[in-house]
């Protein structure tokens, strides 16, 4: 593969997660990300038709609203045919397994599919067993790359650049996809990736995947550029993880107290769906100065439209 | 891969004759070779010598070992049978065909099976099957515990009258410490051996592979390694107390094997042994997500792995057991957390384990020790060596053979070998049992 075609294309069949992938290949992925959200912004602008005649299956094996709707969006923008599967009404529920579920649907050609599960590797399983591309939407606490580069997205129109900048990813790292993500996207970009937890929320050997550890929210926040607020999941809290919601948002939860210590001009993230007063203020969340939280949806569709594409041109060069 | 003719013989009434004539005859207690000639009849090692073409009968079948080894048959000391309960993953049959063919004679069957052996009738259907079907010898282990629950002890002495060699729950520890104590206590009265899978099942629920850098990338749960040693440093604190005997199956860690080398030291009756997959691989070898590495223990890290070689040769590790765990294709072919645990063995025991001879960490006779005549003496059974007169339980294998190990290639009935497409180099060749040819290569 030439240099040219490095930068000018994504190089892979599948996107599975942002591990191993070269800078190239996210730049460009941001880049052409960049060019969606121009054309979104443009309300003259119609359908495309990059996608015409293309089959796109949403696969869902775990509950999601924005993700799902994100991707179906952005197929629909494209032009392509998009066919929804949720697991309540699915064949999944009467016992079949995933790698039946993916022969089946695999049968129905399907240009692209995309895929989250509740099992780590569980995407990659599946991709190994169908003759389209897949694309990653979530597996497990593994990875969940498209929403680490829609974080990237929303970061680079803010502040211009992700290398240099100090970023701090706070709350349950242990059980989240967005974090593994991120900390290897911003890694790979140059940024300088902080982890910000109780050691309960901290995985172990996390430290090699190229972070700093903070159990205080004070000095890991301190001269940060941006804060990504991972979500508490409810079952986690009330002492299994944490002992309570109380001193969860106490210690961990982010106000304007704790804001201080950032870069005056900190920006904060969040994944969704937001549990205000467990992990970040209230009105703090709609404090559009200071909060993405709403852009960062918006990039959503866009990051998700420049992955669609990305996957099918890969494919229509491979038949070539 | 096409198979020739059948390399099994289960004709259990014809008892011929053989003469191994070249070989080196491994010693397991003498720690030598001995390049001398054996031969085989009426079920026992008749003499052992130079030059015994002359003496043998006319009908002997000669068979020239030039080049090969004559060890002890194996002793394997942990094997899941799968029948009864899963006849689809193994049964007695499939697993004593795998079990000859690699080289093992005799096998201890763990008694998680359905029914589990929690009982003497259980202990007499299984050896009465084994009779009827099984190439190699058949022994059983017995629950600690009324169908694994920890709670209650099974009739121990009864079910060693019966046969029962040790006691286990399996892929379970006694997590009950009083409930420990009384086993071993009890045991100690008809010296009985407790035999544990460390764990600790609190720290380990819902892990899947060992805690580490790598379980956090693949966002999986770990399960810290210290979940092994301190099930065994608890124990080790009743044992002091009972002075029963007490085994710890499959140690995987460097902790476990410091603990137990202390433990010795104090000249406390404790044994261990560990198997192929915890000195061969490390958890890298879940790249993939691969579910053949799924085992339990999980796959440590190099610093374990190496800290069990240690142990292994430094005589801390007793014994080198299969751990076949067989597991069907539906048991595997699904996302990491829904796979089972387990790998197939039997096939693998002895190449894996001369692997260690070949990159010079230990010599073949001491390595056979851990193979033979060390678990047969944990096990108070009369077999593991070769004497005159002794029954001729026999492997003959090539130290210098390479092969790429082929699951498919496998008699047993399920194929998930963690080890799969791996290149060693040692194999069976040959196996007597009860001085019959069950298998030729």
């Amino acid at each position: 593969m030439t240099e040219d075609e490095l930068i000018n294309s994504y190089p892979h069949k599948h996107l599975l997660g942002i591990e191993g992938l070269l800078p190239t290949s996210i730049n460009f992925l941001l880049k052409s990300s960049n060019d969606y959200v121009d054309y979104l912004n443009n309300k003259k602008n119609g359908k495309l038709d990059i996608l015409k005649n293309k089959i796109c299956i949403n696969l869902f094996f775990e509950n999601s609203t924005r993700t799902r709707t994100s991707f179906e969006l952005a197929g629909k923008k494209l032009g392509a045919d998009m066919l929804n599967i949720s697991v309540g009404t699915s064949s999944i529920k009467k016992g079949e397994t995933l790698i039946d579920t993916a022969m089946t649907l695999n049968a129905m050609q399907p240009d692209i599919l995309v895929v989250r599960h509740h099992d780590a590797g569980a995407v990659k399983l599946l991709s190994e067993k169908v003759n389209c591309g897949v694309i990653n939407a979530g597996d497990g606490p593994h990875e969940h790359p498209t929403q680490a580069l829609l974080d990237a997205l929303t970061i680079l129109k803010r502040k211009k650049k992700i290398s240099g900048l100090k970023v701090a990813i706070c709350g349950d790292i242990m059980h989240s996809r967005v974090a593994r993500s991120n900390i290897h996207l911003l890694n790979t970009l140059g940024a300088e990736v902080r982890v910000i937890a109780p050691a309960t929320l901290i995985p172990k050997g996390i430290e090699s995947l190229g972070v700093t550890i903070f159990y205080d929210m004070k000095s890991g926040l301190k001269d940060v550029d941006i804060i990504i607020m991972l979500r508490l999941q409810l079952e986690r809290m009330s002492g299994s993880f944490v002992p309570s919601i109380r001193e969860y948002f106490r210690f961990y939860g982010l106000d304007r107290e704790k804001l201080n210590f950032a870069n005056p001009d900190a920006l904060i993230l969040h994944p969704g769906p937001m549990n205000r007063g467990v992990e970040i203020d209230s009105e703090l969340a709609d404090d559009i100065d200071r909060s993405a939280i709403f852009e960062q949806v918006q990039m959503g569709v866009a990051v998700r439209m420049a992955c669609l594409k990305a996957i099918i041109d890969h494919k229509l060069k491979a038949n070539d | 891969m096409i198979k020739k003719n059948n390399p099994f013989n289960s004709d259990k009434k014809i008892s011929k004759k053989y003469l191994l004539k070249n070989g080196s005859i491994i010693d397991v207690i003498k720690n030598k070779i001995i390049k001398e000639d054996l031969y085989i009849k009426n079920k026992v090692v008749e003499k052992i010598g130079k030059n015994l073409s002359k003496i043998v009968d006319e009908d002997t079948e000669i068979i020239d070992c030039k080049n090969l080894y004559i060890s002890p048959g194996l002793i394997d000391m942990r094997v899941n049978i799968s029948e009864p309960g899963h006849e689809h993953k193994e049964t007695i049959k499939s697993a004593s065909m795998s079990a000859a063919s690699g080289g093992i004679t005799s096998l201890v069957c763990m008694p998680n099976t359905i029914p589990p052996i929690d009982q003497p009738a259980i202990i007499h259907s299984i050896q009465r099957k084994a009779r009827e079907v099984a190439l190699s010898k058949i022994f059983c282990t017995g629950c600690i515990t009324r169908n694994f629950k920890g709670e209650e002890i099974c009739e121990l002495h009864l079910m060693k009258q019966s046969g029962a060699i040790g006691f286990t729950d399996g892929i379970k520890s006694i997590e009950n410490t009083r409930v420990m104590r009384r086993a071993l206590n009890y045991a100690k009265s008809f010296d009985g051996l407790i035999i544990q899978h460390a764990e600790e099942h609190n720290l380990s629920a819902n892990g899947v592979v060992n805690e580490s850098e790598t379980a956090t990338r693949m966002g999986l749960k770990g399960i810290p390694s210290y979940a092994e040693p301190m099930i065994v440093e608890r124990d080790l604190w009743l044992v002091k107390e009972t002075n029963c005997r007490y085994h710890v199956n499959h140690i995987s860690t460097k902790e476990t094997v410091e603990i137990i080398r202390k433990a010795k030291k104090l000249g406390l009756p404790v044994t261990c042994d560990t198997s192929p997959p915890y000195f061969t691989l490390n958890e890298l070898s879940l790249k993939d997500y691969r579910t053949f590495s799924k085992l339990n223990p999980p796959l440590r890290s190099e610093e374990d792995r190496l800290s069990i070689i240690e142990g292994i040769c430094d005589g801390t590790i007793d014994a080198i057991s299969s751990d076949h765990t067989p597991q069907d294709q539906d048991a595997k072919r699904l996302p990491f957390n829904q796979a089972e645990f387990g790998g197939v063995g039997l096939e693998t025991l002895l190449s894996l384990s001369l692997n260690l001879v070949k990159n010079k960490y230990v010599s073949v006779e001491k390595l056979l020790r851990l193979l033979t005549v060390n678990p047969a003496k944990i096990l108070n059974l009369d077999y593991g060596m070769i004497n005159e007169q002794s029954e001729a339980d026999i492997s003959v294998f090539d130290l210098s053979k390479s092969w790429k190990i082929n699951p498919e290639s496998f008699f047993g009935k399920s194929k998930n070998s963690p080890f799969d497409g791996l290149l060693v180099e040692g194999k069976n060749i040959m196996t007597f049992v009860r001085g019959r040819l069950v298998y030729r290569l």
